[in-house]
C-alpha cells in the first residue's frame, strides 16, 4: 500500500507494509540520519518531529502517518549547524550516533521554552540516550545554542 | 531490529459503535492507541482497530471539572495549564515520570488506562484523583472499580473526568534512573479526607482504605498520628520483591514516602 508524507517540506509517497513503523519505512527510502537503536521506544535515537513534536519512530505505524509532516535533521539543517558548533566547541559528542536526535529534540526545545534552565534541559532531554558523553558538555552547548538570537 | 507485530488487517472506523462491534468479534483484535505498548507486546493481531478518527483528542475543562479524551496524550495533558493546578499537579507530575517527552508524545492516557500496568504511575494518582472511567458499553465505571477488575473489560475506554475539588496532593516515584520503572511510587491527596494510594508494590496500585481512614478520624495530625498511619499502611498494603527491589527495602521505601507525604498535604 501507499502513504502520503510531507518529509522536510517535500511531499512523498512511499510503498509501505501494514505492519512497517516510520523508522523502517524512513531508512528505506534513504533518510539514514533516522537512527535504529533499543527499537522499543527507549533510547530516542529514532526520534524525528511528527507534526512538530519529537516522537520515536521505531514505534509509529507508518500506516497512521498519512498526510503527516515529518522532519528530519536534515528540515532543520541551519539550527543543527548552530548546535554542532556550540557541541564542538565544548567536545560535546564523540561517535556522533545520537546527535540527529538530540539536534531536533534540543530544536522542538526551543520552540517551546527558549528559556529553559538547567533543569529544563535536563527533563527535556531525558528521552535521548547518549552512551559516549557525561552530558555536562552537552546540556552547556544546548544553553548556548537557547542564548543564541533567533 | 524487533519484528514487527504480524497485522491480518489496519482498519481506522469513524464511529465507536463499529469499533466497538470490530473488538467484539475476536480476541485476536486489538485497538491501538498511541501504540508504543502494543508494540512490544503484541506478536499478532488479526484485526489492528485504530482510534485515531474517533475525535477523543480533547481536554476540556470547567468549573467543577476536567474531561479528557482517551486519545490525548501524555505529553498535552502533563502541559495543560489546568491540570497543572489540580491537587497540586501530581497528574502532570506522574506523566512527567514516565520516560522521556518521545515516548510521551505518542502514548495516551487511554492506553496507560487499559494496559493496568502494575508499574503504573498513573493508575495511584487517577486513584487519589477518584477518577471516573466512561465507556462505551459500561457506562461511567470508577477507577477504584476498574483497578479492582481481575480482567481489562472488552470496551472502549472514551474519556476520563476528574472532579476540581480544590485537593492538595503528594506524587513521588521511587526508580534506579529516569527511564526505569518505579521501584514504588505513592500518590495522596488530602482536603477534607486523605486518599492515599501505593504502586508498583511490585502490583497495581492500590488504595490504603484502613489508613485514610485512621487519619479521617484523628483530629489533628502529628508525628504520633503519622507513626500509626504508617503502621496501619504496612499490614494493609502489600509489598513484593522483584528484580527492581526487595518485599524488605520496599517497606522501608514506604514507610519513609508515606511520612513525607503525608505532612506535605497537612502542611
Ligand atoms: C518502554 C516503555 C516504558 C514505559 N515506562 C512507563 C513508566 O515508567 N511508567 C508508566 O506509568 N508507564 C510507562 N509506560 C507506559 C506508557 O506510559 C503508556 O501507558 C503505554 O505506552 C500505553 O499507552 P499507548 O497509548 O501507547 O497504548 P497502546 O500501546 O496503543 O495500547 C495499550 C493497551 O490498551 C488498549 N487500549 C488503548 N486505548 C484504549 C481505549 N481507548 N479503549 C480500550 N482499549 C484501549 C490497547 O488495545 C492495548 O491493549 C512505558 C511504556 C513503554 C513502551
Amino acid at each position: 500500500m501507499k502513504i502520503n508524507l510531507k518529509v522536510n517540506g517535500i511531499d512523498k509517497t512511499f510503498l509501505i507494509q501494514k505492519n512497517e513503523y516510520l523508522l523502517d519505512v524512513l531508512r528505506r527510502n534513504d533518510y539514514p540520519s533516522v537512527r535504529r537503536g533499543c527499537d522499543n521506544t527507549s533510547c530516542g535515537v529514532c526520534t524525528v518531529l511528527l507534526d512538530g513534536k519529537p516522537v520515536p519512530s521505531c514505534s509509529v505505524l507508518a500506516i497512521r502517518c498519512e498526510n503527516k509532516i515529518i522532519t528530519t535533521v536534515e528540515g532543520i539543517e541551519k539550527e543543527a549547524e548552530k548546535l554542532a558548533k556550540h557541541f564542538g566547541e565544548l567536545g560535546a559528542d564523540q561517535c556522533g550516533f545520537c546527535n540527529p536526535s538530540m539536534a531536533l529534540t534540543v530544536y522542538s526545545l526551543k520552540l517551546e521554552n527558549k528559556e529553559a534552565n538547567e533543569e529544563e534541559i535536563k527533563n527535556y532531554l531525558v528521552g535521548n540516550l547518549c552512551r559516549c558523553t557525561g552530558y555536562v558538555a552537552q546540556h552547556e552547548a544546548i544553553k548556548r545554542y537557547l542564548g543564541d538570537e533567533s | 531490529m524487533i519484528k514487527g507485530m504480524e497485522i491480518k488487517e489496519y482498519i481506522a472506523p469513524k464511529t465507536i459503535s463499529e469499533t466497538y462491534s470490530l473488538l467484539s468479534e475476536s480476541k485476536s483484535n486489538k485497538v491501538i492507541a498511541g501504540g508504543a505498548w502494543i508494540k512490544i507486546s503484541f506478536k499478532h493481531v488479526d484485526k489492528l482497530i485504530s482510534l485515531d478518527n474517533l475525535a477523543l483528542d480533547y481536554i476540556k475543562e470547567d468549573n467543577e471539572s476536567f474531561v479528557i479524551g482517551a486519545m490525548t496524550t501524555l505529553r498535552a495533558i502533563e502541559t495543560h495549564g489546568g491540570l497543572k493546578q489540580l491537587a497540586s499537579g501530581i497528574l502532570s507530575q506522574a506523566i512527567g515520570s514516565v520516560m522521556g517527552i518521545n515516548i510521551r508524545n505518542i502514548a495516551t492516557i487511554g492506553g496507560s488506562i487499559m494496559g493496568k500496568f502494575a508499574f503504573s504511575d498513573l493508575l495511584g494518582v487517577l486513584l487519589v484523583l477518584d477518577a471516573k472511567l466512561v465507556f462505551f458499553k459500561a457506562g461511567d465505571v470508577s477507577i477504584y472499580d476498574f483497578v479492582e477488575m481481575t480482567k481489562v473489560p472488552e470496551d472502549i475506554l472514551l474519556e476520563i473526568k476528574l472532579k476540581k475539588d480544590n485537593l492538595k496532593g503528594y506524587f513521588k516515584k521511587i526508580s534506579k534512573t529516569h527511564l526505569d520503572f518505579a521501584i514504588l511510587n505513592i500518590a495522596i491527596t488530602k482536603r477534607d479526607n486523605f486518599k492515599i494510594a501505593v504502586g508498583s508494590r511490585p502490583n497495581i496500585a492500590k488504595l490504603a482504605i484502613d489508613t485514610a481512614n485512621y487519619l479521617n478520624s484523628q483530629k489533628t495530625i502529628d508525628e504520633e498520628t503519622i507513626e500509626n498511619a504508617v503502621e496501619i499502611a504496612g499490614n494493609e498494603i502489600k509489598l513484593g520483591d522483584n528484580l527492581r527491589g526487595s518485599k524488605e527495602y520496599r517497606e522501608v521505601l514506604m514507610k519513609t514516602y508515606l511520612k513525607r507525604g503525608i505532612r506535605e498535604v497537612v502542611k
